[in-house]
């Protein structure tokens, strides 16, 4: 999130897209009600009359996986009503950059395409003699990102995203004037989302597509405003600060890659960009690889950056590490926390890989499908040679440690209870793990090296590790007097400090009372609570913060003032975020995006894997064609071999969606290990239209079964009227709405929405479509 | 006064926190469930299920929700019609079940006209909610209002919440929600649970005039083999309580609804 759950009170306009907040996320309504008391609309912009949409002002139906076609609109609304946020576009974005001759695009398809993937040399900037982009800060030249942009939306005129959204006109003009409207310098606007726009073959995009639009209308960096993304676990946010994904070390620094970063320096060379605050980068990996290697890492061995593990230049994302594993090239494996035999794209495909793996370790609350797999549904155990171990894992009330939340809040949290009988916290196990791995290597082994010389003293034999040391290490600390380093910008290249992931720094760097334990509420202002908990980076609580106020340094609106100039000098109601010591605002007003090399916020981006800026392409499975052109899908797509054929909307009418309920979590396993959760939602179910209920004699609870080319799954039909039939083009689209909650362990058993899923994701993440795919169903 | 609980049903959401938070304070079991077309379940209140949420989707396209228990009636048919006294009013206003007096006759279930008390087959006693009376005794809210993540439900002194009910009807009134009204105020006498609402009762599932047949109820107990002073004294009693209730009632109905 660019802000904070908490900060929602001052939205005048929220809009959720891809997110079902009231159901996913009730704690949100806390706060968007408090805003609605004032007069603030929520609208709800999903296929389903969800509990959110229930609640909501306004309530847009959209057909999954055509978010980009919507956005792509309301931005085009903006454009034709000249609702932007002029002077904010024209000194905090890069609307007056000049594009390089180069650049273009014609029938849906970006310069540069090869195959299917696109070399992004043409989408740059039009330099100067002295390198330094070219601009016209009268928006008027037609080779501006502004005027480019412009004339790229106009293809999204009401008419054609009504077509392939599937709205009508009404709902969307409603929409678009409701949202467009925060445009105004005094109005905040608000988009919420979650997994309904980042699971798609076009997710990232998506998510850019949300961005530009608030930074035309001046929505980022303003109290009440932002980019909002719901995270759908309590932890996640930290999960990804501390790079559980294959593609980064903690901190969002990029993966080394063998074949271009083989020495520090060569990282140092290449990742590191002339300007922006990640010119800062070889200090965060410098402290990076002190806080893994201590005493070891030198100046001398390039602080062991030679230790760290490379990435051989493919992708090891999750669908990635499945089609690996289903050609049996992985042997073993941790699945920790983790169920993908429930959650993964094409489930079966999944379980079925997991059958060439020599030896699994699963730790979880309870046994997991995934560590069930051998012994699941219509499958003969005596087949399978697979030696799991379940290690039981303590709950997150029965451990100590930090949670971050979407709003970037890390919040310690004390043990409330015994773990029950052997179950052991996450960092017991991985320090016994790694004991015992140290054990073995100390006696010898292939590059016993990096084990051998870990710095990791966390406690004695058996004992609980001391999970305070790691919060020092991960807050970071100098490394010769080992006094904890106020924040990251005391790190340093040359070893003298060591910090475990440097966003963190400041949360832990005070041992008598570490800010993440900090409780104070704060008794007025406009709820940024600075002195409860700590939010990285810094403890700001919203991020680009000098877009709060105009380039003179005036609050755009005077109610909820957040870093503003007056008499002479900046107030600070938040931590800033920009080079604000002793400037003046006529000198940040042109660098208030500090972290990319531009210093202005990106509405042409040259970063993505798949263009510029956001347009629309049909989900991989789609029962239409493109309307806006002939490039049916995201050109950049990687076809994984386990996908198999795509199916036919012939054979699969019907547009197959996934979602959460508010009574299961995730893949259910702790939810449906729940007598009072599951007694209240007990069954697989599907939820759809009853016009195509009439149409195929399905009443309502009765059994139907559910089917795409990757298999079938057994469910109860909720035959209802929240989804409705929708027209898209002059076709009647049908929609078959279903939870993912459900496997074949646990209290409440039942089939696997994601058997039905594809093996296709977004070219930027990976990211599966488990949002928009062709289905068939019938009576059962 | 007594304290109420203000149920928002256009602040709602449905989350259900409600419902598992009163199984929680209460230890109450799960109970075998089926999913049957509708997100309400269990489908009723049960012995051992004193709060719900009843989703209703309406024929205009609404979906609606209401946090469901025991309405704590000012006029209440359980206290009235129960042959042992087991059902009884507390200091606080609320309707406590007395399960070590309850004979599991069902009298109560037959007539309340909100379907909230059920007696459990495994017990043979009646359970409903009993408004939290150990919680509010020590000045905490109830279960279910504690956990509501959003203020749909508020708990406080009955004119108060009176007040921000009617102050919310207005508010949902200017918002176009023309059938807003408050369900609660006159209804049994009071009850003990105040409901904002944007449609007709009906539409929520809540009977749009509550009462109970007490003849019905005299009838059933004068065929009833009860030979002893103690019935024929509460039967008089009864009597005398459902003329009383009547010409109260009689006397309501000009301003029954809002």
């Amino acid at each position: 999130m660019t802000n904070h759950w908490i900060d929602y009170q001052h939205s005048d306009v929220i809009m959720a897209i891809g997110v079902n907040t009231a159901e996913n996320h009730p704690m949100s309504m806390r706060w968007i009600d408090r805003a609605r008391e004032r007069g603030a609309k929520l609208i709800s912009i999903d296929p389903r009359l969800t509990r959110t949409a229930a609640v909501a002002d306004i309530w847009l139906p959209l057909r999954p996986g055509t978010d980009i076609a919507l956005l792509g609109g309301l931005i085009n609304y903006t454009f034709t009503n000249k609702l932007y946020q002029r002077e904010y576009i024209l000194n905090y974005t890069n609307a007056s950059y000049i594009l390089d001759p180069s650049y273009s695009f014609a029938d849906g398809v970006f310069s540069g395409l090869a195959d299917d993937t696109y070399n992004r040399d043409t989408w740059k900037y039009d330099l100067d003699r002295d390198g330094n982009p070219r601009k016209d800060l009268t928006l008027e030249n037609p080779r501006c990102v502004f005027q480019v942009m412009k004339a790229h939306y106009a293809r999204y005129d009401a008419d054609t995203v009504c077509n392939i959204v599937g709205c009508n006109l009404q709902d969307f003009q409603l929409v678009a004037k409701t949202f467009c409207a925060t445009g105004a310098p005094d109005k905040a606007g608000n988009i919420l989302y979650a997994m309904g726009i980042t699971q798609s073959t076009h997710g990232s995009q998506n998510v850019r597509g949300t961005a530009v639009l608030q930074l035309l209308l001046g929505n980022i960096g303003i109290p009440g405003g932002g980019v909002n993304a719901q995270r759908g676990e309590a932890n996640v946010q930290g999960s990804t600060d501390m790079a559980m994904l294959f593609h980064i070390l903690p901190g969002y620094l990029n993966m080394p890659q063998a074949m271009t970063h083989p020495t520090l320096a060569d990282y140092n060379a290449k990742e590191t960009p002339a300007s922006s605050y990640w010119s800062n980068k070889p200090k965060f990996l410098v402290s990076l690889l002190k806080a893994w290697w201590g005493k070891m890492a030198t100046g001398d061995n390039e602080f062991c950056y030679n230790w760290i593990p490379k990435l051989d230049g493919k992708n090891r994302s999750h669908i990635a590490i499945f089609e690996s594993m289903a050609k049996g090239q992985i042997q073993g494996m941790f699945v920790w926390g983790q169920n993908p035999a429930v959650g993964g794209p094409q489930a079966e495909l999944e379980r079925k890989a997991l059958e060439n793996l020599d030896w699994m370790v699963a730790v979880d609350l309870f046994e997991t499908e995934t560590a069930s797999f051998w012994r699941r549904p219509k499958v003969d155990s005596e087949t399978i040679k697979t030696e799991v171990f379940l290690l039981p894992a303590a709950a997150s009330y029965e451990k100590d440690g930090s949670v971050s939340n979407s709003g970037r809040w890390i919040q310690w949290r004390h043990k409330a209870v015994q773990p029950p009988e052997d179950a052991k916290s996450d960092l017991w196990i991985a320090d016994q793990l790694y004991k015992a791995i140290r054990y073995h290597y100390s006696l010898g082994g292939v590059f016993p090296d990096p084990i051998l010389g870990l710095n990791w003293d966390y406690g004695q034999g058996e004992e609980e590790p001391d999970i305070e040391k790691v919060a020092l290490e991960i807050n970071g600390y100098e490394t010769g007097s080992l006094k904890p380093l106020e924040n990251f910008t005391k790190l340093a290249d040359d070893g003298s400090t060591a910090c475990g992931c440097w966003i963190y720094s400041g949360y832990y760097n005070d041992l008598e009372v570490p800010p993440t334990k900090r409780r104070i509420r704060e008794q007025k202002g406009i709820g940024i609570h600075a002195e409860w908990a700590f939010a990285w980076p810094l403890n700001r609580r919203i991020l680009y913060n000098r877009c709060a106020s105009d380039p003179a340094g005036k609050p755009w609106n005077p109610k909820t003032p957040l870093i503003y100039w007056e008499g002479g000098e900046w107030q600070l109601k938040d931590v800033p975020d920009f080079a604000w010591k002793d400037t003046p605002p006529e000198k940040t007003a042109q660098s208030p995006f500090i972290m990319l090399p531009e210093l202005q916020a990106r509405l042409f981006s040259p970063g993505m894997a798949d263009g510029p800026f956001p347009e629309h392409y049909e989900p991989a499975e789609s029962p239409v064609r493109n309307a806006l052109s002939p490039q049916q899908n995201n050109p950049a797509i990687t076809w994984w071999q386990g996908l198999g054929e795509l199916a036919s909307k012939e054979e699969f009418p019907y547009i197959g969606t996934t979602y959460r309920v508010s009574e299961h979590w995730q893949s259910g396993i702790m939810t449906r290990n729940s007598p009072w959760l599951g007694e209240m939602a007990p069954e697989m179910f599907v939820e759809i239209s009853v016009e195509l209920g009439e149409k195929l004699g399905i009443s309502n609870s009765s059994q139907v079964l559910v089917s795409t080319r990757r298999g079938e799954i057994k469910a109860v039909a909720y035959v209802t009227r929240r989804l409705k039939p929708m027209m898209v083009g002059n076709k009647l689209v049908e929609i078959v709405g279903m939870p993912w909650h459900w496997g074949y362990r646990g209290l409440f058993p039942g089939d696997s929405a994601n058997v039905l899923t594809p093996h296709v994701g977004d070219p930027n993440t990976t990211i599966p479509e488990y949002k928009a795919f062709l289905c068939n169903i019938r009576r059962a | 006064m007594a304290n109420v609980v203000l149920v928002d049903t256009q602040k709602c959401m449905a989350c259900r926190g409600c419902q598992v938070a009163c199984k929680d304070w209460n230890r109450l079991p799960a109970g075998a469930t089926k999913f049957r077309g509708n997100y309400t379940n269990p489908p009723t209140l049960q012995a051992h299920t004193w709060n719900h949420v009843v989703f209703t989707e309406t024929d205009k396209g609404r979906w609606l929700f209401a946090s469901y228990s025991c309405m704590h009636c000012t006029d209440a048919a359980c206290i009235n019609v129960c042959p042992v006294g087991a059902v009884q009013r507390t200091k606080s206003g609320t309707v406590w079940p007395d399960g070590d007096k309850c004979i599991g006759c069902g009298l109560c279930v037959q007539h309340c006209p909100f379907h909230v008390p059920q007696v459990s087959k495994a017990t043979n006693k009646m359970g409903k909610c009993t408004g939290c009376a150990e919680r509010v005794s020590q000045g905490l809210r109830p279960a279910c209002v504690t956990t509501c993540p959003n203020g749909a439900l508020l708990y406080g002194e009955r004119g108060e919440m009176m007040q921000l009910a009617k102050d919310r009807v207005d508010a949902l009134r200017r918002q176009g929600f023309s059938e807003a009204s408050i369900y609660g105020d006159l209804e049994m006498h009071g009850l003990g649970r105040i409901y904002v609402l944007t449609e007709i009762p009906s539409a929520y599932g809540l009977p749009e005039t509550p009462g109970y047949n007490a003849s019905a109820w005299i009838w059933q107990l004068a065929r009833r083999p009860l030979g002893t002073l103690t019935s024929i004294g509460l039967f008089s009693g009864l009597v005398v309580g459902f003329l009383r209730w009547r010409g109260e009632r009689i006397q309501h109905k000009d301003n029954y609804s809002i």
